[in-house]
């Protein structure tokens, strides 16, 4: 099945291709693009469309790639062996899955994410190049070997705030998720707010890309920023003839904090405003 | 037939596997796309391109690939990156242009009158576009080149709708990463990794105790080197009036780099290096610090950086004297060559955009002064030079 979308998440083309290759070529896909652009809520989207399970892995500046495949927790061991606990004897009590012996050894194919890849230490990706290439790994503790029954439809997301290494893109698939233009966001606000005034949308989605326009911004807002503050508006229940009638004394759109989140922006926004007001004058 | 697209696209200067590409043949062997060339193209980007930086090159490549089938002409203009049009342009030009460029500003404008000039002489040597007939020649190489045969331009198109990779929705991607503070501390860090080699030793307790714990209780210790940032890195920044222009780009850098680097001491400069330097801009009248103190103070392990644009009058660096502010009693070439030959680690960087650098006498003198150490400050020279420095 080809996964186009769900009720809540537009895909374009372009991404359901990458998603359905890989699916049928079983190989990782790795999801980049402007943060807010629903990267993360990809693996959701797609675990949910195709019915199978999601299981996520989100790395943080600590994560170990040994972490994704298991733990030997040798304190316990340690103190269970002082206390004289039966169990010491068997070393595999001891050992925790992580994620990837999870999503290896789960009887049906499952959608493992790893969110945020580039957080990690810059050698962790080179860390999983096999486990991800072979989905298998090796457990020296025990001596077995784990391998993937059915290989788990692998979902990676970056922000690219390092470079990853080339091997490992190699083995992956790359797709970018580029910002949304205005017909693909109509579809993406219809996703999300079916009862929306036709005219509220256009009127609010003008003045969303015109601040995005706005040269200087620190952070543009993105598409969660405008779901966001559609939803505050309707909320509000804004009358529509504030967006539709705003002239240039008025640059500074309603309810603009949930658009801009960084203080410089704002003040920005708000000097542009000063200045319009005093040409207009 | 796919084997001259693969080609085509290495030629293109894209780093492309031959594991990325028989993966893409396994697609097209498996019919994920059929019959649709925009299909295609998504699909083979998806395989063979793995950073959005190289999305306008592929695109371009892409394109020419299948209008080539059609003209070697496109092809042709889809190759030359602007770059090397500028740098083209510039043999193009006479000393006299030269000078006109400043005045008129836009290249853009110039680079259009460019590409009519070269169309003209097309006209004038018929002989069409054989130039390519050796087939595996590349047109980037220097001398190895001959306008004549080139028609430029990408007007003519044979009508048709707009396809997805000829709209280069990608252009802005391609080379021009917002020089943000994280970018920055991100680029920096590779004086960072640098540094963590070769410290003390300290207990590394999550080893000991894991340790242990395999040898049934026996203790066992384990030690670790001790993780520290120790490089030390001097800045000098220009604060000359033809720095306004980046004095955002010199505000991410300082913030960056002093949130950073531990060891880290900055001092400012105008235009270039002379007797003295100073701490705080405010008071650079009354308190400064001389080249020398400087030179005796710190060791040659630290590494210097530089920031600047380099452009000033050429006596300013070659001449006693020519320093504009002071009477200077030793050129700054050679305040310069003390720099470099106490420290081996010396940079530096540039905010004029490279392809601006040769139009400016004095940053050709920089460069040579210093080895040609020069990168621009954006990520990709910022990289560079960290490169360097840690190297």
């Amino acid at each position: 099945m080809r996964f186009q979308g769900t009720k809540r998440y537009v895909a374009t083309e372009d991404l359901q291709i990458a998603v359905h290759a890989a699916v049928t070529l079983e190989r990782p896909l790795l999801i980049k693009g402007e943060p807010g652009t629903g990267k993360t809520l990809l693996a959701e989207e797609v675990s949910q469309a195709l019915g199978k399970r999601l299981i996520s892995w989100h790395i943080k500046s600590t994560s170990k790639a040994q972490q994704g495949l298991y733990e030997y927790d040798a304190v316990s061991r340690l103190r269970d062996s002082q206390l004289g606990d039966e169990k010491v004897h068997d070393i595999r009590n001891y050992i925790k899955r992580g994620k990837l012996w999870d999503a290896f050894v789960a009887d049906e194919r499952v959608v493992l994410l790893i969110d945020e890849i580039d957080k990690a230490d810059i050698e962790f990706p080179n860390d999983l190049l096999t486990e991800l290439d072979q989905m298998e790994f090796f457990v020296y503790e025990t001596g077995e070997t784990i391998k993937a029954q059915t290989r788990p439809i692998v979902i990676i997301t970056s922000n690219n705030e390092k470079e990853l290494p080339d091997a490992f893109l190699r083995r992956c698939f790359f797709h970018y998720i580029s910002f949304p233009d205005k017909k693909t966001m109509e579809e993406i606000v219809a996703v999300h707010f079916p009862s929306i005034r036709q005219d509220l949308v256009k009127e609010a989605l003008d003045v969303f890309f015109e601040v995005r326009e706005v040269p200087g911004l620190k952070k543009k807002p993105s598409t969660s920023e405008l779901i966001d503050w559609l939803k505050l508006l309707m909320a509000d229940e804004i009358p529509e003839d504030i967006l539709k009638n705003r002239d240039k004394n008025k640059v500074i759109p309603p309810l603009y904090g949930a658009l801009l989140k960084n203080e410089q922006d704002v003040h920005t926004l708000q000097r542009l405003a000063f200045l319009s007001r005093r040409e207009a004058h | 037939m796919l084997i001259d697209f693969f080609l085509g696209l290495k030629r293109a200067g894209l780093p492309v596997s031959t594991r990325e590409f028989l993966v893409l043949l396994e697609a097209m062997e498996k019919r994920l796309v059929l019959g649709s060339v925009d299909d295609f193209y998504h699909l083979a980007r998806l395989c063979l391109v793995k950073d959005e930086k190289l999305f306008d090159r592929f695109d371009q490549a892409f394109s020419a690939y299948f209008e080539d089938l059609q003209s070697f002409d496109e092809f042709i203009e889809a190759l030359i990156p602007e770059d090397w049009l500028r740098l083209e342009f510039e043999k193009h030009l006479s000393e006299e242009d030269k000078e006109k460029i400043k005045s008129l500003g836009g290249l853009e404008k110039l680079l259009e009158e460019f590409k009519k000039r070269l169309e003209e002489q097309e006209k004038r040597h018929a002989g069409g576009s054989k130039w390519i007939g050796t087939g595996g020649t590349s047109p980037f190489g220097h001398g190895g080149y001959h306008p004549e045969g080139i028609r430029m331009g990408g007007e003519g198109r044979n009508g048709g709708a707009v396809k997805v990779w000829d709209q280069r929705n990608y252009r802005n991607l391609d080379d021009s990463v917002e020089l943000g503070t994280r970018n920055i501390k991100v680029a920096l860090k590779r004086l960072r990794k640098f540094a963590r080699t070769g410290a003390d030793e300290e207990l590394d307790l999550d080893d000991t105790i894991r340790s242990t714990a395999r040898n049934a209780g026996l203790l066992d210790l384990k030690l670790v080197p001790e993780r520290h940032n120790s490089v030390k890195v001097l800045i000098f920044f220009d604060v000359g009036g033809s720095m306004y222009p980046y004095v955002r780009i010199c505000e991410e850098l300082f913030s960056a780099t002093r949130s950073e680097l531990k060891y880290l001491q900055y001092y400012y400069f105008h235009n270039f290096l002379y007797d003295f330097v100073w701490e705080d801009n405010r008071r650079r009248n009354s308190e400064v610090t001389p080249t020398w103190d400087i030179i005796h103070k710190f060791p040659a392990d630290y590494k210097i950086v530089f920031v600047g644009d380099a452009a000033m009058a050429p006596y300013e660096i070659a001449s006693p004297g020519g320093n504009i502010e002071y009477i200077n009693e030793e050129p700054g070439e050679t305040w310069m060559r003390r720099m470099t030959s106490t420290y081996p680690k010396l940079i530096w960087l540039n905010p004029t955009p490279q392809d601006y650098w040769n139009y400016t006498h004095s940053i050709d003198m920089v460069r040579e002064l210093i080895g040609d150490r020069m990168f621009p400050l954006t990520l990709n020279g910022l990289d560079q030079g960290m490169r360097y420095l840690s190297s």
